[in-house]
């Protein structure tokens, strides 16, 4: 076959095996993240059927991905819930980021690893996913519960928080003196807080300036500015996936919901790649030997999800069996974490965490819907056991 | 007055919720799609909302016509009947209508129905207060106030009868 004709056969192959995937998780009512993995898994190096030719495409496709995912993370939040995210909850975000990211690193540091790739196991298991806690309420009803909203603004402050490492862990792998760090990290915090500050006063405004009554004109704009702001931003340090976040964050009011629905199918579809992509990169004969550690870091950081869940909402006057709920609702890792992965996979020493994280997102994906459910029937019965009608 | 409480979801939208007389809680949450869930808190668990019904548009203001009105309209027919026999009417300029090209002051409208014009509202924007020579323009809506019987009067000057 010609070169383009495989090259397009095989994308095409990937794309519609994605679709299978997405349809399947669907089904199970899960979120797809965990079968997009293992579709990658399953077509890369050491997997079943090794993608070749298409596989420059695809990385290009997994950088877009990443950028799409942090846009439209930002879009969801405005400057204004940041600031008043990171207020309600500052002292449970603390402990959040104590209890979750120590035992990353710890494990790292165990498992002989550098500094540097511990940190980055440190940021894997900090983040809960956003995108699988929403579907998660979502499915369960439980928008309207009152330790709903401390859940949330737990998760924009450690989405905060992510915005500051990022940069940092960026400048981190690439290595370079002492004093270059402290600087580049010291340039990439002023930016991000100058940004958002910006964002906070005027954030209406660069949405109307964005904004067209055309769609195309809208889309292209707003798609070009991004990845032109994301590669700047790499360029001075602050990390392309968080240039893309303060660009989400900057756009407010009306223009947030045209956005979203004018890049949703865009993110949606880069988004799988960028998930495959990690898949494909990772040999899947590297999780047999890390599937211990990854299973003994997800009960450890699922605990400490509990606790930070259970304590944040007592501080709000929740019920013991809110608690419970909230705690368990931080448990899901998803994309953050693997993004964070795929930041650190060129780091010095790193070469498990590609496939630590792996195992781990695979397992923490899936055990935090399957832990809240077999909760809620626990209690539904308890209280059917209490009441008989 | 029952206090409605406020409270931002970050990322899923706004929720607005207050508790019953009888001590339980209700709400709804606005999402950022437009969605709108009413929910009622369970007994047994204060924390927890049950009976997450989802509603469209439509759906809404059914429910809140089955309950009787919004709190607007409400107050406004409060109003009315803490000073009898008034009325406040919106009264349209058509096109063919005889107030048209007319100013205020020359329609006489005062002294033939004795009904006020107390704001004249022209492509959404409202005029408070309009001066006799204010001229009228068919599209205008205008804003009276006066007995039932008044505003009928206009009606009937409006079409010429």
């Amino acid at each position: 076959m010609g070169h383009v004709a495989l090259l397009l056969a095989e994308l095409g192959a990937v794309v519609l095996g994605l679709g299978l995937m997405a349809r399947l998780a669907n089904r199970l009512a899960i979120s797809p993240i965990p079968l997009f993995l293992l579709a990658g898994l399953a077509l890369g190096e050491g997997g079943l059927i090794p993608i070749v030719t298409s596989e420059e495409f695809i990385e290009v496709g997994a950088e877009i991905g990443v950028i799409f995912l942090l846009l439209m993370l930002g879009l969801e939040y405005s400057a204004g819930e940041l600031v008043a995210g990171m207020r309600s909850v500052a002292p449970a975000g603390l402990l959040d980021l104590a209890l979750n990211f120590t035992p990353g690193v710890a494990a790292g540091l165990l498992l002989g690893w550098p500094v540097v790739a511990a940190l980055f196991l440190g940021g894997v298991t900090y983040i809960s996913s956003s995108g699988v806690i929403a579907k998660l309420l979502n499915d369960m009803g439980w928008t309207g519960n009152r330790e709903t909203p401390v859940v949330l603004s737990l998760l924009v402050f450690e989405d905060l928080v992510m915005a500051v490492l990022l940069p940092i862990l960026g400048v981190l792998a690439l290595g370079g003196t002492l004093s270059g760090a402290i600087l580049a990290i010291a340039i990439a915090l002023t930016v991000v807080i100058a940004v958002i500050a910006f964002a906070y006063r005027q954030g209406d405004k660069i949405g109307e300036l964005i904004f067209h009554t055309s769609d195309e004109v809208s889309l292209l704009t707003v798609l070009g500015l991004t990845l032109l702001v994301a590669g700047l931003a790499e360029g001075i340090g602050v990390s392309a996936a968080v240039g893309a976040f303060l660009v989400g964050i900057s756009v407010a009011g009306p223009a947030v919901e045209r956005a979203q629905a004018l890049l949703s199918p865009l993110r949606d579809l880069f988004a799988a790649v960028f998930f495959v992509f990690f898949g494909l990169s990772t040999d899947p004969a590297d999780i047999p030997g890390v599937l211990l550690v990854a299973v003994a870091l997800g009960l450890v950081t699922a605990a400490t999800k509990v606790v930070v869940g259970r304590w944040a909402s007592r501080r709000n006057d929740i019920g013991s069996r809110g608690q419970i709920r909230a705690g368990l609702l931080l448990i899901p890792r998803g994309e953050f974490s693997i993004i964070i992965a795929g930041l650190g996979a060129g780091v010095a020493g790193g070469g498990e965490l590609p496939a630590l994280a792996a195992a781990y997102v695979l397992l923490m994906a899936v055990a935090g819907p399957v832990a809240v459910r077999i909760q809620q029937s626990r209690q539904e019965r308890a209280v059917a056991v209490a009441s008989p009608e | 007055m029952t206090r409605i409480t406020k409270t931002s979801l970050p990322g899923v939208g706004v929720k607005h919720e207050f508790v019953t007389d009888d001590g339980r809680r209700v709400g709804v949450i606005h999402h950022r799609t437009g969605k709108r869930e009413l929910f009622v808190c369970e007994v047994a668990d204060p924390d927890a909302a049950s009976l997450n019904l989802a509603l469209t548009d439509d759906d809404s203001h059914a429910l809140s016509d089955a309950l009787g009105g919004s709190e607007i309209i409400q107050n406004l027919s409060q109003l009315q009947q803490q000073i009898e026999g008034l009325a406040i009417g919106w009264v349209n300029i058509e096109p063919d209508s005889s107030f048209e090209g007319k100013t205020i002051g020359e329609t006489r409208t005062r002294t033939l129905t004795g009904v006020s014009i107390v704001a004249v509202i022209r492509e959404d924007v409202a005029v408070p207060a309009p001066g006799p020579e204010f001229t009228l323009e068919h599209g205008d809506t205008l804003v009276v106030v006066g007995t039932a019987e008044g505003i009928d009067k206009v009606e009937d000057l409006l079409t010429g009868a």
